[in-house]
């Protein structure tokens, strides 16, 4: 599985019909909570952008100052749902900071300044049936349109999903009207740790019923799950963050290491990534 | 009547004075914009060896800026002449290649190899705070600079522009010495050596503690900069320093920048660049000015010049 382009492969004309990514102004169609720290954010998307996002790819956000908040770079952020059906582009975000405060203050009719979609997606290789995927918090926003995507191409699913507790579960429905199984784990029930997951998700692997495993938001989870898969010889892919500015590549600042063929080397998360091979990553 | 855009580096032609900051730009920017419309290509600096860069977090927001410690990761001299020139041969856009090294030596025979077909000029980054001992480089003083730019200019035939520092209290002096040792023209200047810390972990919030503040807070210093040094050397001047409003570029002109780089102002909108490019071309039509001989240099500090002078007469 090959994941990241050379500069040379990947070099367009200037032209625009090369053009992979979009500056926008979308309109707000929705911003509401979801739970006590979890807001959704729906935006009416053009086509021409709709038509290129793939599940793991993200937005950079032009979140506005408003008030006191003044955020200055963009914010990054996984793509939640691609509906081209009704035009509409959505993000699962939790208020953090000054960036998502001030995204939290949108209402229905505002304009938002979006640039993308950006990084390369997840990938799911045709042989592949049966899938696990497996997430923690916001990371279950990112591994949302994959599991739609899979549940269109006729693949099965397991999806683990945890949390700190109960009420911090989200999207279970979602995974479940895509078709997956879901299981859930949560800090409250002493069910997340890795010695509890490892018991859990071994068997799933040893019967061999796993193709393939996708992952985001846990460095434990990253850590197990590579062990698994490891061991048990199944491909992975891992969607992951890091500060950022530009979000195109240029600013080389999103980096993080990995350990390919060649040794450890660095990638950009923006431009290499966002979803890389499960196997070469590093925990954080 | 179409405004005339174009400004000359010495015997460089731009057909406008807007191109990126090193560091700023690469070949990523072709997927969202028309990288042909801006008046050169400026590609990150390029040290002799691979280098890894520093360590994360990179880049931290600051009120109205950012402040980043990316440390010139580079792929090295061979990825440059092999892969990123030739590319850049599809434009007919000037390329202008950004060197730096430790040690003068090493930057020389950089300068010389970089010295190829397809490189309209080399910028000489003596001034990325970022990959010298405790934020130093060679442009903080008028001595570095001069002994640097000597050996710079010993290697090459090519335009040769000097990347100035702000962290200096000489500028026009280390402006002097770049022109006195044969530079082509100065870029003024790069970002400003600054510090944040986190107050819940007290730890800095920079992987390499210290970094580079960029962004429109540091406009009014660079453009100081660029005035002190345009008005002390002969050789153009570019301004640079958190440039991105039409306002900005035409700030920077008056004081006599013949062109100017535009960095972080791209990070939050990629289109920065050819927006400016058009935006400056409507303000010229709108003001009846043909072309930037009519900005550049204009500057009406005559009047200011002569109450310094008479507050020194009347001192004494």
């Amino acid at each position: 599985m090959t994941m990241t382009l050379s500069t040379s492969d990947c070099a367009p004309y200037p032209d625009a019909s090369s053009f992979h990514a979009f500056e926008t102004d979308p309109e707000v169609m929705s911003n509401a909570p979801v739970n006590r720290e979890y807001r959704l954010l729906t935006l009416a998307a053009p086509d021409h952008v709709l038509a290129l996002c793939r599940p793991g790819q993200f937005f950079h956000l032009l979140c506005p100052a408003l008030q006191e908040e003044a955020p200055f770079l963009r914010r990054p952020m996984s793509i939640y749902g691609i509906h081209r059906d009704r035009g509409a582009l959505s993000f699962l975000y939790k208020v953090t900071g000054s960036g998502t405060r001030s995204l939290a203050r949108l209402t229905r009719g505002d304009r938002l300044n979006v640039l993308g979609p950006l990084g390369n997606g997840f990938i799911i290789q045709p042989s592949w049936k049966n899938l696990l995927l497996v997430a923690r918090g916001v990371g279950l926003a990112t591994l949302a349109p994959l599991a739609r995507e899979a549940d269109s191409l006729g693949c099965k699913m397991t999806a683990v999903c945890s949390a700190r507790s109960e009420e911090m579960l989200m999207s279970l429905a979602l995974f479940r009207q895509y078709g997956a199984r879901v299981s859930t784990v949560t800090d409250s029930a002493g069910t997340s740790d890795p010695a509890a997951m490892r018991a859990m998700l071994d068997p799933l692997f040893a019967r061999g019923g796993i193709d393939a495993v996708y992952t985001c938001g846990s460095n434990r989870l990253l850590l197990l799950l590579q062990e698994l898969a490891q061991d048990h010889c199944v491909p992975g892919q891992v969607a992951m963050e890091q500060q950022m500015a530009c979000g195109l590549g240029m600013c080389q600042c999103c980096v993080r290491s990995f350990r390919t063929a060649d040794g450890t080397i660095q990638k950009r998360v923006c431009r290499e990534g966002p979803v890389f091979d499960m196997a070469e990553a590093v925990g954080w | 009547m179409v405004a005339e855009l174009s400004s000359r580096i010495g015997n460089l032609h731009l057909r406008n004075p807007i191109m990126p900051a090193s560091g700023t730009f690469s070949d990523d920017l072709a997927e969202v914009i028309d990288i042909s419309r801006i008046g050169a290509h400026v590609l990150k600096t390029v040290t002799p060896d691979l280098r890894g860069g520093n360590a994360t977090p990179r880049v931290c927001e600051i009120r109205g800026a950012m402040l980043n410690s990316i440390g010139i990761p580079s792929k090295g001299l061979k990825h440059l002449l092999k892969t990123v020139i030739p590319w850049y041969a599809r434009f007919d856009v000037p390329l202008v290649v950004s060197i730096s090294a430790n040690d003068s030596e090493s930057f020389a025979r950089s300068c010389e190899k970089v010295s190829q077909p397809g490189v309209a000029a080399i910028e000489a980054n003596i001034s990325c705070p970022n990959i010298e001992e405790d934020g130093r480089a060679f442009a903080m003083r008028p001595e570095s600079t001069h002994t640097i730019m000597t050996a710079l200019r010993g290697a090459t035939d090519l335009p040769l522009w000097a990347k100035l520092s702000p962290n200096t209290g000489e500028p026009a002096e280390v402006g002097l010495a770049a022109e006195a040792a044969g530079a082509d023209a100065l870029v003024v200047a790069n970002t400003v050596l600054g510090m944040a810390v986190d107050i819940h972990s007290r730890k800095p919030r920079l992987g390499n503690i210290m970094g580079g503040i960029s962004g429109p807070p540091i406009k009014p210093i660079a453009l100081r900069m660029t005035y002190q040094c345009a008005r002390s050397v002969r050789i153009p001047v570019i301004g640079c320093g958190g440039v991105s409003t039409v306002e900005d570029v035409l700030e920077y002109l008056i004081v006599g920048a013949s062109a100017v780089q535009v960095g972080t102002a791209t990070f939050i909108n990629p289109s920065t660049m050819t927006t400016l490019v058009d935006q400056l071309s409507a303000w010229m039509q709108e003001n009846g000015v043909d072309s930037l001989d009519q900005i550049i240099g204009t500057l009406r500090d005559d009047d200011v010049r002569e109450s310094e002078q008479f507050m020194e007469t009347v001192r004494r």
